[in-house]
């Protein structure tokens, strides 16, 4: 597939530039001589699945990685970086996906970590200049009108925030082009909106920006050009006026992608679940639901579209049997399941996605087909007279590999080293092989490729058409509209409206999700 | 299970390495402090070295002595290994070691029984006393969620004094004017065939064949796993993270107390005061040289105690100019090595390989 190029006007040099990068690693070629430039003062979104070399690629033009041949301009002038300290000396400085903050310092001691002043100098030891960076970094901050508390720690902030610690180190390094691995991963919606506004304002002070993601929608609403990878290649550079997210997904998956799911109309059966005031409180002894009254019927998905943090984990974890609800009842399939343990709601025939997968919903170091059974593994075929028979389990494993498209297609694979697409699937197949009624999802497709997103959707979609109930929670708004039969917007621990999926528009959600009922 | 058996032999050769590696490292390191206590006199040095290997291997019975002070790290090393795999820091195995060789020694000489039955029954009893000992901070675990490391300890005092109590009152033999408890009855006795090798060799290698089996065939063994790779995993699919809790730390013990039992019935036949409590403490770089695997944990007992019966020829053969002590360093590095693999790793510049994730904890330590 071609997608049109026709570069800016040259004005001057682009900020940075690869050249025919090519890198190898044993086996796989992560970059196959992928070209790519980077205009003074633009937001340049480069797009991918995951895999697709994206992290390489930037790895290499911050010196973290040489590459096996090519070349690295900035400015106009072929560039030698043995290092990501000669990528920082001009002023080339990466903000990686996972943080690299010390926690327990804060964030003045983290941001002139490594670069730090000292006084009264007794020969390596001195005392650490407080005030003149602090003085610094405030006037960096106001000038961006960012709020950061100097003095707080860093562990004890909330992820969007120690972003903005990231970008503000890597100012006050002198940055001038800024390169962000997948920031908006660990962001809630309302978080990657700011990050946006403050990436935007960079770009007005001359800064270059190179923001690496697999999120369409987000792409198209911040890029001034766009450049998609995939499997190792560059497959073109596009502007978001001529670009939409079906043809982004194309030039990203290979082939067409159905973004919109059919969805045939279903008549719902009878209620699978049901909560009556349901009150729960959070790890602090706060109601984190408070008053919840919800039904699921049989046959349909009911979305639970919300903020984060407005009590959804907590309703999840109440629903599962991971936490005990304080007050009210909760009925599955019609019988009171109030206080049930995960397992007897397991055999009931509850299934569940859990919110954070990498912690519940898989077990790292077990190989794909021992999470495969991980809730089944007691049952037979899977066990037989307390003895678990490994033939059984492998078969299991591989008939979901094979129905859920799961790589690689090795069931002996830790699962660890699956991608979070994958992993996910992984999750998925498992939940719905066991012929349940209910189906708690929550956060299905948060951080997973679109390959894996249009599975895991036609798939909830499915199991709707045979008649379980699902229970979907998702910060995602387009998510929850893409799937939902009806949508119960929660706020603050409460549930301020339940609509019908004709009468939900955007905007209407996006109110009740900002506490605003209308009367 | 289905675990990683794709190739084995490179699969079992990324396994040695490290620990391999650590090995060598450390008696590396002993060259240069032997070196200097000889005045750099190379043919003393060849000399303490030949005898650390005529003493642990090649005199006569040396071997045989080398897996009689194996026997009991086995035992011990097994105990920290189910506790490492299954999520707990047993750092108890002495005391539970040394409630087993109580509750052994008391059935061995104070309950008159026919033969085979007799060191059958001990046995069971050694077991019983060291599980004891470890449901306690097991079961203070799950119920306060107080940290097994810090009872484990405690409980580790609590035995020594209970065992110098009893010996020296209740259990102690009359007769004597040492300080022990009397012996057992020659029906207890778990005999010897070969040298002063004992039977206690097989029992230790069905225990080990035991917590392989348990651990990778049965689903019970699955959900102790899994409780110990992912407590909030084991939760989310329906395991009762207590009762596992409690049982893993049961049997953990169950095995120390197990190792105290034979020792009393296979080599001391008696139990002075002060006996023996260095095996639940030996048995952590054990546990972890042998990478928490049952045929690693046996290796490497008998390299252990290959060190130490070694370690007293060599002490002799220099003339005493080389302390036996110098094995606590070798063993220290090595301990240092296996907790850390990655600084062998660094050294020797050895990748990591892609299917094993670092964040694969032996351990979950202080967690
Ligand atoms: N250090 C490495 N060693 C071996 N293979 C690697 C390494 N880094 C990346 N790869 C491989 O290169 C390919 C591209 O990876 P990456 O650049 O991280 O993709 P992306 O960031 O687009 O998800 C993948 O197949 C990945 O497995
Ligand atoms: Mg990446």
């Amino acid at each position: 597939m071609s997608a049109s190029l026709s570069p800016l006007p040259a004005l001057s040099h682009p900020a940075l530039e690869a050249v025919e990068i090519t890198k190898r690693f044993s086996g796989v070629v992560a970059n196959d001589a992928v070209s790519f430039s980077l205009e003074p003062g633009e937001i340049h979104v480069l797009l991918g699945e995951n895999g697709a070399g994206k992290s390489t690629l930037m790895n290499i033009l911050y010196g973290l990685q040489k590459p096996d041949q090519g070349e690295i301009w900035v400015g106009g002038k072929a560039v030698r970086l043995d290092g990501p300290k000669d990528a920082i000396q001009q002023g080339v400085v990466m903000v990686h996906q996972h943080f690299m903050l010390v926690p327990v310092f804060t964030v003045l001691e983290n941001i002139v970590l490594g670069v730090e002043q000292t006084r009264g100098q007794w020969g390596q030891l001195g005392v650490l200049e407080r005030a003149k960076p602090a003085r610094q970094i405030q006037a960096l901050a106001d000038q961006l009108s960012l709020q950061v508390d100097l003095n707080a720690k860093v562990g004890e902030l909330p992820v969007g925030v120690q972003q903005k610690v990231e970008i503000i180190k890597a100012l006050y390094r002198g940055a001038r082009i800024l390169i962000l691995d997948e920031p908006t991963a660990v962001l809630t919606p309302t978080e990657a909106t700011e990050l946006f506004e403050l990436l935007r304002r960079l770009t007005q002070q001359g800064l270059s920006i190179v923001l690496i993601t697999h999120k369409l929608k987000e792409c198209l609403a911040i890029a001034d050009r766009i450049s998609v990878m995939r499997q190792g290649k560059m497959v073109g550079t596009v502007y978001p006026q001529q670009a939409s997210e079906s043809l982004l997904a194309e030039m990203m998956v290979g082939r067409k992608v159905i973004l919109q799911v059919e969805k045939p109309l279903m008549q719902a059966g009878a209620p699978v679940l049901q909560t009556r005031r349901l009150v729960v409180w959070d790890d602090r002894h706060q109601p984190a639901v408070n008053g919840v009254d919800l039904t699921v019927c049989a046959g349909e998905i009911l979305g639970i579209a919300g903020v984060q943090g407005n009590g959804q984990t907590e309703l999840s974890e109440a629903l599962t049997g991971l936490r005990s609800p304080a007050q009210g009842q909760i009925d599955i399939l019609g019988q009171d399941q109030t206080g049930a343990s995960p397992r007897q709601l397991i055999e009931q025939g509850l299934a569940h996605v859990p919110e954070d997968r990498g912690k519940n919903g898989i077990v790292k170091t077990y190989s794909l087909a021992d999470n495969a059974v991980l809730c089944t593994y007691y049952q037979p075929p899977f066990a037989k007279k307390g003895l678990i028979r490994p033939g059984a389990i492998a078969r299991q494993a591989t008939q979901l590999i094979q129905e859920f498209d799961i790589r690689p297609a090795n069931p002996r694979v830790l699962a660890g080293s699956l991608s979070g697409g994958n992993q996910q699937k992984l999750i998925m197949a498992r939940e719905l092989s066991r012929g349940a009624k209910l189906l708690i999802a929550c956060q299905p497709t948060r951080g997973v490729d679109i390959g894996a997103i249009e599975l895991i959707h036609r798939r909830i979609i499915a199991a709707r058409n045979q008649g379980m109930g699902v229970l979907l929670i998702s910060s995602e708004l387009d998510e929850i509209l893409a799937l939902s039969d009806r949508i119960a917007v929660m706020y603050q621990g409460k549930v301020l409206e339940t609509l019908a999926i004709a009468e939900a528009t955007r905007e209407r959600l996006g109110c009740l999700m900002a506490g605003m009922v209308q009367s | 299970m289905a675990d990683v058996k794709q190739k084995p032999f490179i699969t079992i050769g990324r396994q040695l390495i490290t620990p391999l590696l650590a090995i060598a490292t450390a008696m590396l390191i002993t060259v240069p402090i032997i070196g200097f206590t000889l005045n750099w006199d190379w043919a003393k040095v060849a000399v303490t070295y030949g005898g650390l290997l005529d003493g642990a291997l090649f005199k006569q019975y040396a071997f045989a002595n080398t897996l009689v002070s194996a026997i009991p790290l086995m035992f011990t090393g097994l105990a920290l290994a189910l506790g490492f795999r299954t999520g707990v820091f047993n750092i108890g195995a002495s005391g539970q070691f040394l409630m087993g060789a109580t509750c052994a020694v008391f059935v061995g000489y104070a309950i008159p029984l026919p033969p085979l039955i007799h060191p059958l029954v001990a046995l069971i009893a050694g077991a019983i006393g060291g599980g004891l000992w470890g449901a306690i901070p097991g079961f203070l675990k799950a119920r306060f969620g107080s940290h097994e490391v810090i009872n484990t300890i405690m409980l580790n005092y609590l035995a020594f004094f209970l065992q110098d109590w009893l010996v020296k009152n209740p259990m102690k033999d009359p007769s004597p004017t040492i300080v022990r408890t009397p012996e057992i009855l020659a029906t207890a006795i778990i005999p010897r065939f070969y040298d002063r090798l004992h039977w206690g060799l097989a029992i230790a290698l069905m225990a080990a064949y035991g917590v392989g089996w348990l651990l990778s065939k049965t689903t019970f063994g699955f959900e102790l796993r899994t409780v110990g790779s992912s407590p909030e995993a084991a939760r989310y699919a329906g395991m009762k993270i207590g009762r596992l809790t409690v049982l893993s730390l049961t049997l953990s013990g169950a095995l120390a107390g197990l190792g105290g039992a034979v020792q009393i019935l296979g080599v001391d036949r008696a139990m002075p005061v002060l006996y023996s409590s260095d095996y639940g403490f030996d048995a952590i770089p054990v546990a972890l040289l042998g990478q928490n695997q049952p045929i690693g944990v046996l290796l490497a007992a008998v390299l252990f105690g290959a060190l130490r019966n070694g370690s007293d020829v060599m002490q002799l053969r220099s003339g005493g100019a080389v302390s036996k002590e110098v094995i606590f360093i070798v063993q220290a590095v090595i301990l240092l090595f296996v907790a850390a693999p990655a600084i062998v790793r660094w050294i020797y510049r050895l990748k990591l390989p892609k299917s094993q994730l670092e964040t694969a904890p032996l351990t979950r330590g202080w967690g």
